[in-house]
């Protein structure tokens, strides 16, 4: 489960949207998924499947049904690894410049 | 009827489900969920106290015993596979009133020295402002503490004394 997964996955408007729709309630069913969408159950099954393979969805079975949730942990770490880092090195550098300018 | 299903979605309070991948062994991993040295450096600073027998108490405190933050009662336990326990946060007073609810803890090796850590909160349905506390960052922070300490040895830098 690495960046690549992630990044490709999130890179689809229908894959953001049904991550969207887990994000509202989660736990569906694909039937439930499949609602108010015009894609197809067999468009719904293939999105969720490349996001179930980059870690963004987890299914578990509950008796007789498959449930689909939303796994928030792989954004966190791309947060973590693509976004913190280069938001405080841009505030440090900021801060630099008040400094310096302030300084001089 | 759309009041209705709306209102059946509102109340409803779903099981949450985060799932890491972390470069370690099932033992290991266990050790880090069930040891308290272990838990206060990734668990929002908890020591975790239990012991691995169903029907025992699962107890979480501040680090110096002071406060208890969570308690409930061990159901299963198949180390270095599963744990399952109930969970009453008692840090807050609104929380503290509500139903205990459950987590569940999977530890799946997937060879290569890579395991899959599940962590599976539900029965929340009596408790939705737990649900809401630990929802978001709450168990995501806990589960990247978890994955960095095991990864790299050290703790966020939130928990590094």
């Amino acid at each position: 489960m690495g960046d690549d997964a992630v990044f490709r996955a999130l890179a689809d408007p229908s894959r953001r949207h049904l991550l969207d729709r887990l994000f509202e309630r989660d736990g569906r069913t694909l039937v439930e998924l499949t609602e108010d969408l015009e894609m197809t159950r067999f468009g719904v099954m293939k999105h969720l499947q490349v996001l179930e393979d980059a870690g963004l969805v987890v299914s578990r079975k509950e008796g007789r049904r498959k449930l689909h949730y939303l796994n928030p942990v792989p954004i966190q770490q791309i947060h973590d690894r693509w976004i913190d880092k280069y938001r405080s090195r841009h505030a440090s550098a900021l801060a630099e410049l008040q400094q310096d300018l302030e300084g001089g | 009827m759309e009041i209705a299903t709306l209102a059946k979605e509102t109340l409803s309070t779903p099981t949450q489900v985060y799932q890491v991948f972390i470069r370690s062994t099932p033992e290991h991993i266990w050790e880090a969920i069930t040891d308290p040295e272990f838990t206060t450096k990734y668990f929002h600073g908890s020591r975790v106290e239990l012991k691995l027998v169903a029907g025992s108490e699962y107890l979480s405190t501040s680090p110096d015993r002071s406060e208890v933050w969570v308690e409930g009662e061990v159901l299963e336990v198949d180390p270095p596979k599963r744990l399952v326990h109930t969970w009453l946060a008692r840090y807050d007073a609104e929380t503290a009133a509500e139903e205990p609810s459950r987590v569940t803890w999977e530890i799946e090796d997937r060879g290569d020295g890579m395991c899959l850590l599940t962590v599976v909160h539900d029965q929340l349905e009596g408790a939705p402002k737990t649900a809401q506390s630990v929802s978001g960052q709450g168990w995501m922070y806990v589960l990247s503490g978890l994955k960095t300490l095991l990864e790299t040895g050290d703790p966020l830098p939130a928990f590094s004394q």
